[in-house]
């Protein structure tokens, strides 16, 4: 199985018309995702590469049963395109948009969450199960079906890690962008707790970085309710403090959110850290 | 976007928030009519000013001219000052603490107050902060007030001073789309009135389309990183030789990280982002070689990226800045083979791991000088 995302979801791309919806509705597709539907206002009636576009998620879901969706809208419409998927009746929503105002995030994700609806991101790669379903910008060479749940803020370095542990003769199960902004979706306990509760995943990577403190909360939840070995990873050892580091929240503030505290609340989890970011797919090879 | 004082407590001011009258200045013979006695405040976009010297009392304009002329021209925590801002000087009876910042973890506002004010707020003992979280959606209700007044356990007078300040910094947080709202010291003066002795405001650079005034805001770039911005590019200066570019911010640290493993020190940190159009990355590794590195450091590992239109950007700029800087590149992804083959014509090591290509830049640096 995977988690969150499987075959069986019904996906809908909101901002299908835009360059990037119809470069990645291509790869979906490739990836055997089911996506029954695209969204742009005022582009009802047309195709993208196959796929029916709506001029509102409502008509997607009514029409063509779409239970998921993918955003790709600008920063500035973000907001009103999750709401509008969770007024619509879709129950995950994976929001790659980056640039999303902090305020517009404070807004949506409670409210999506009082809903009962699962949002990942934003500012993320999205959400792949191999052999399934992705819901994404991951490139889909790098994948290949098989029992490590990956959960991670980042997302070349995620490529990056996966490669490693495909190229290893492992795989995943599912792996989970869980975006590089302050305020996201679904955290990294959250994801966590969906991979100990899936019987396919065997084996858990967590990649962190720099900024709040998610990696040491998934450090304390480790230690209490997760059996699975679980491998980590944290970039920024070497950023400075008080600079924001391409995402809006890998930064050090306050002396908090430091590397070296994210390392350590890992070690005393009995979580072992790689060094390198290629070291992270021997470690899992041997976890 | 970071917020001198001044700046800072003109807002503070439309959104009805008591601040001492002030008039600011980058020149003492500027300085005509200041509020007397006054207080005259380096304003830097770092802490630890009245430690540095940056804070001094005057009675007198000529006093005010004087010390700002000491003043004007300091260095606090690697800022020059340019500018000074001359307040109204209060009778501070006591010195208390409020803010609102985003708490990560919750998704909501939070609410920090705290009747130990005038020192930063990490070295307040912890039984003596009152921390709240406020739900956005919602704002805050009463009880939120009910509970920081028992909490501070202040007069009734002052505590509904309190209350409306923190009301209104509320509303200021939200609506000017604030990352940071801190008072501190919230000053209570000896005749009872609450006023904001210093004012911190950060706003999301994600708003800043929201909030297009603000633009214009000095911000504590280096020249580099301020033209990187204009640029859009994700470009910060750090304090190594060895230029890193790659594609990604979490790839960017993580190389940053192998070179140091490897005895080497990041001079940059740039992310490409997802872009491989040969114009951009040669735009971007033109503001690199401004930085004057030893060495640079290429990392790309390109999902969708396609290795070899970078490879042809990196070219381009090379070529048009007749750089003779030893590049290292790792480079990973669609078209890898043509991208190698590009990069070796320039002359450049093509590496095949992250670790190898950290090594290869530290020994190309140690060559070069």
């Amino acid at each position: 199985m995977a988690v969150l995302l499987t075959k069986k979801s019904r996906v809908v791309v909101q901002g299908i018309t835009g360059h990037q919806g119809q470069f990645h509705t291509r790869a979906m597709l490739d990836f055997g995702t089911k996506v029954v539907a695209g969204v742009t206002p005022g582009k009802g009636g047309q195709k993208v590469e196959g796929v029916p576009v709506y001029d509102g998620a409502d008509e997607a879901v009514r029409r063509k049963k779409a239970n998921a969706s993918i955003i790709f809208v600008p920063a500035a419409y973000a907001k009103d395109a999750v709401i509008e998927a969770v007024e619509a009746g879709i129950q995950l929503i994976a929001v790659i948009t980056e640039h999303i105002p902090f305020h517009d995030a404070l807004e949506f994700q409670p409210y999506a969450r009082s809903k009962g609806v699962t949002v990942i991101g934003p500012n993320c790669p999205g959400i792949a199960s191999p052999g399934q379903a992705k819901m994404g910008i991951m490139p889909n060479r790098i994948f290949r079906p098989g029992d490590v749940g990956v959960i991670s803020r980042s997302g070349t370095l995620t490529y990056e890690i996966v490669n490693a542990i495909t190229e290893a003769g492992l795989g995943q199960t599912t792996c989970i962008g869980i975006g590089g902004d302050p305020i996201i979706g679904t955290n990294m306990v959250e994801a966590l707790a969906k991979f100990q509760k899936d019987r396919a995943t065997k084996k858990i990577v967590l990649v962190g970085e720099i900024g709040g403190t998610a990696e040491e909360e998934a450090a304390a939840f480790i230690a209490k309710r997760v059996t699975k070995p679980v491998v980590a990873y944290v970039a920024g050892r070497t950023a400075p403090p008080g600079k924001r580091m391409g995402h809006a929240g890998a930064i050090i503030q306050g002396g908090r959110g430091t590397a070296e505290s994210k390392v350590k609340a890992f070690a005393d989890a009995g979580v072992p850290v790689a060094q390198y970011p290629d070291e992270v797919a021997k470690l899992v090879a041997t976890a | 976007m970071k917020f001198l004082e001044h700046k800072a407590k003109e807002v503070f001011a439309r959104y009805g928030i008591p601040v001492p009258r002030g008039v600011v200045a980058s020149r003492p013979e500027d300085i005509v009519d200041p509020p007397l006695p006054c207080m005259v405040k380096a304003q830097v976009l770092v802490g630890g000013r009245g430690k540095a010297g940056g804070i001094r009392p005057a009675n007198t304009l000529d006093e005010a001219r004087t010390v700002a002329g000491e003043i004007l021209g300091m260095n606090i925590g690697g800022y020059t000052v340019k500018q000074v801002y001359l307040e109204q000087r209060l009778d501070i009876g006591r010195e208390l603490y409020l803010s609102y910042t985003i708490d990560r973890s919750a998704r909501e506002a939070l609410l920090i107050a705290s009747a130990l004010g005038g020192v930063e707020i990490e070295a307040v003992p912890h039984d003596q902060i009152f921390m709240e979280q406020v739900p956005v959606l919602v704002g805050p209700q009463p009880y939120i007030w009910r509970a920081l007044l028992r909490k501070l356990a202040l007069p009734k007078e002052i505590g509904d001073q309190i209350v409306d300040i923190a009301w209104k910094a509320y509303n200021l947080f939200r609506k000017e789309d604030a990352e940071l709202v801190e008072i501190n010291p919230l000053a209570v003066t000896r005749d009872g009135r609450v006023v904001a002795g210093d004012a911190k405001l950060v706003v999301d650079d994600n708003a800043e389309y929201r909030h297009p005034e603000y633009a214009t805001l000095d911000q504590d770039r280096t020249p580099l990183e301020e033209e990187a911005h204009a640029k859009g590019i994700a470009f910060i200066q750090l304090d190594g030789d060895i230029g890193v570019i790659a594609n990604g911010a979490g790839l960017t640290m993580a190389t940053l990280d192998v070179l140091n493993l490897k005895g080497g020190k990041g001079g940059t940190f740039l992310d490409l982002g997802g872009t491989d159009d040969p114009a951009k990355v040669a735009e971007a590794f033109e503001l690199l070689l401004k930085a004057k590195p030893s060495a640079i450091l290429l990392n790309i590992f390109g999902g969708i990226t396609k290795a070899d239109t970078v490879a042809l950007g990196v070219k381009q700029a090379i070529d048009v800045m007749h750089a003779k800087v030893p590049v290292v590149a790792r480079i990973k992804g669609v078209n890898e083979d043509k991208a190698k083959e590009i990069l070796r014509g320039v002359g450049m090591f093509p590496a095949e791991t992250i670790e190898e290509a950290a090594e290869l830049a530290v020994k190309a640096r140690r060559g070069a000088s």
